[in-house]
């Protein structure tokens, strides 16, 4: 464990750190996609695979496409803009500290916090999918209503234009 | 394999050199593909073309992948002046490192599994999904709007396309009731009769399975007939046109790698994977078996370049989201059908089980290829002047 | 017969694609494939490329056909000949070329100068495998370039030279019959 964990965790923390700081919209979107992988490896060490690759196929595979589609497809985007920080600094660091420090004492102070990792692998698909199907259902039935809502409104959106062009 | 880890001392030095065998092991297997593949290819080409293929280097032509491998390192490396030169340097990297990553989880003999992973088929379209990466930073890289118009049309086919891949491999994951290659692999074990082995394609969902997997994988994998991103023709080579020597024989290489990969994964999910197809034929090492079968799928697309043309773009969009997702929508269906239909006892049970849920496929089929291409052929053409 | 469904068409494609490909191992027609320079297309009798003279016998100095009668050096269209006639001392002219220059770089094949010469002296060559490493050197061709012994025509071109041969045994014929009466009316 030693050396494994705050290697990934510099290399994702430094790719977030890239992503919000680089001028060039393209820059940080890939960057993203290193901090995606960062955190897609921290779950591949803790023994959960499926959320691991999981995690590379969503995120990485849809998400991050969906980002350079935009990218792609709006003019002016792909220029440099502006630093987005804010003045003067103490304010943003500031705010940034409070933050973080609130998270952290937050999760210290959980009772899950202290639980000791068990030996055998978290989370097999198998016990996932039972767990989906039997305890979650109902949450499972809302996100694909959720789903097929926004692709029915996606299909209307793409095909509202040609009514518009003709009256 | 095991004993050459086994001259290394206990401890991480084994462990870390078993990993660097194996990935060497992958790394020139599947690389030697690639050379013995492009030789296949031109002359394979050329002979579905009436004509011959190169025979000039070495018998045959034996050697002209080298030779296009010395013409691809001593070009000139151009990156456009005003080009973002971190991406484009990057993107042929990103572009042929997932896909030997995905290597790492096919099952290639008996116990020659790099890495049995317990969700390896979502491992496996993972690092697909990465690939889509290199081809948008190949395209916005080059700065160059040709190469960003075949980047873009490239991710939107891969992405249309993903769903009936992962859809129709998610049905034999249902069927096995695993995630897991091996697991696939082994569920295939078994002789109907003693005879024909109990791969998957052998039944009605899975026949219609393969048959979808392999459409989508030809998509995937940028291949005529839907090399539309990199059509020759049309946007010249797409979003690989600012690439000169190495980093395009890169992008070529990762192509085939993919290719290669996905053509394992039909093999595995489908063809039973290193298993022989007559029991009196299982004496013959399973490796061999499986790169048999690689080497039927790599002629099978060389014969699909050789004949078919290339499909404009939006005939591509329209067959992927409207004929192929319905199909495997349907395949799901079928394969429940015959889950439960296992169940009948009465006698020509499985002639029945077979007629019902092909009937249902066919009819899918046949209603689906009205739907969407409802083709009448034109009438007898009255030529006024001609006669 | 067969239901115009989807894949038929891909069907259909595949089979004729694997005739090809299985065909072009022995069947000739499936593999029209002519490997140059290793074997060559054979040319038909009448294609022409540049022009060649005529020399009758062994030696191109004395069977040379050419007269310099400089007819094809007027109508040749590029004007690519340059004829000089060889005259003896007294400037009569002994109807031979002293130099016959022809311009292959300039000549475009009209085959003008093979229609218009009487003698059936210049006629079409059909080598086509020339080439020079300076423009006007070797592409500049001189009389001893030009002539070619009449074996050779009768190889490239045998209707040709055959024709050739009558119309000259034929006016050699009517020479000789204009001169041997004449000498037998006057005795």
């Amino acid at each position: 464990m030693g050396l494994t964990f705050p290697l990934i965790a510099t290399v994702t923390w430094g790719a977030a750190l890239a992503a919000m700081t680089l001028r060039r919209p393209v820059h940080s979107a890939l960057a993203l996609v290193v901090a995606f992988l960062g955190l897609a490896v921290t779950y591949l060490t803790l023994d959960a695979q499926f959320l691991g690759v999981v995690q590379v196929l969503v995120y990485v595979g849809a998400v991050i496409i969906l980002i350079v589609f935009v990218i792609q497809l709006t003019r002016n985007v792909g220029l440099p803009s502006e630093s987005l920080a804010v003045r003067p600094a103490v304010v943003g660091v500031g705010t940034a500290a409070l933050v973080t420090g609130g998270l952290i004492s937050c999760l210290v102070a959980s009772p899950r916090f202290h639980i000791e990792r068990s030996g055998e692998g978290t989370a097999p698909v198998k016990e996932l999918g039972e767990a989906l199907m039997a305890n979650y259902v109902v949450a499972l039935e809302g996100i694909g209503l959720l789903l097929t809502v926004a692709l029915i409104g996606g299909v209307l959106i793409a095909t509202r234009r040609p009514a518009k062009k003709g009256s | 394999m095991h004993w050459f880890v086994g001259l290394f001392p206990e401890g991480p030095i084994q462990t870390g050199v078993s990993m660097v065998v194996a990935a060497a092991a992958i790394v020139g297997a599947f690389a030697g593909l690639f050379a013995v593949t492009t030789w296949i290819e031109r002359k394979g080409l050329g002979r579905l073309q009436n004509r011959m293929g190169p025979n000039r280097v070495g018998p045959w032509g034996w050697l002209q992948p080298m030779a296009d491998g010395i013409k691809a390192l001593t070009k000139e490396d151009i990156i456009p002046a005003q080009a973002d030169k971190l991406v484009h340097t990057l993107a042929p990297i990103v572009a042929v490192a997932p896909v030997i990553m995905a290597y790492a989880v096919l099952p290639v003999g008996r116990n020659m599994v790099a890495l049995d992973m317990e969700a390896g088929l979502v491992f496996f379209f993972a690092m697909g999904g990465i690939k889509e990466i290199a081809v948008f930073m190949a395209g916005w890289g080059s700065r160059n709007k040709y190469a960003l118009l075949g980047s873009m049309r490239g991710i939107a086919q891969m992405i249309s396309y993903e769903i009936p891949l992962v859809v129709s491999a998610l049905v034999v994951a249902m069927a096995v009731g695993s995630l897991s290659l091996v697991d696939i692999v082994n569920a295939q074990a078994g002789y109907y009769g003693g005879i024909l082995a109990k791969w998957h394609v052998f039944t009605p969902w899975g026949l219609g399975g393969f048959l979808l997997f392999l459409v989508a994988a030809t998509a995937e994998s940028n291949r005529t007939p839907f090399d539309l991103p990199e059509g020759e023709s049309e946007i010249i080579a797409g979003h690989m046109l600012e690439y000169t020597g190495f980093k395009y024989a890169l992008f070529f290489l990762g192509e085939y790698m993919g290719l290669f990969a996905v053509s394992g994964l039909a093999i595995t999910l489908y063809l039973g994977g290193w298993r022989a197809p007559f029991s009196f034929l299982a004496w013959i090492p399973s490796w061999l078996w499986f790169f048999g079968k690689l080497f039927c799928f790599i002629a099978l697309f060389v014969w699909l370049r050789g004949t078919l043309p290339r499909m404009r773009a939006d005939q591509l969009m329209e067959f992927a989201w409207k004929f192929m997702v319905p199909m495997v929508v349907v395949n799901i269906v079928v394969l429940a059908m015959w889950h439960y239909s296992a169940a009948w006892r009465f006698p020509t049970a499985g002639l029945w089980r077979w007629v019902l849920c092909g009937g249902v496929l066919l009819a899918a089929y046949l209603g689906l290829s009205k739907l969407w291409r409802p083709w009448e052929p034109p009438s007898r053409r009255v030529y006024r002047y001609a006669e | 017969m067969i239901p115009r469904v989807l894949g038929v068409g891909v069907i259909k494609g595949m089979i004729e694609t694997a005739r090809n490909f299985l065909g072009s191992y022995y069947d000739p027609q499936r593999l029209p494939t002519i490997e140059y320079p290793d074997e060559r297309q054979p040319i038909p009798e009448n294609s022409r490329c540049f022009p060649m003279l005529i020399f009758d016998g062994e030696s191109p100095e004395e069977g040379l056909r050419c007269v310099a009668c400089k007819i094809c050096e007027q109508e040749c269209p590029p004007q690519c000949i340059y004829i000089e006639v060889e005259r003896n001392k007294q400037g009569r002219s002994l109807r031979r070329p002293r130099v016959f220059d022809l311009d292959i770089s300039v000549c475009m094949g009209c085959q003008i100068c093979v229609e218009v010469c009487p003698f059936d002296s210049i006629k079409m060559d059909s080598a086509f495998e020339v080439t020079a490493e300076d423009r006007f050197g070797e592409l500049l061709r001189h009389k001893k370039d030009l002539a070619k012994p009449n074996a050779y025509f009768h190889e490239i071109n045998p209707t040709e030279a055959a024709l050739a041969d009558a119309r000259i045994e034929a006016g050699k014929a009517k020479a000789a019959a204009k001169a041997a009466p004449p000498a037998r009316m006057a005795a």
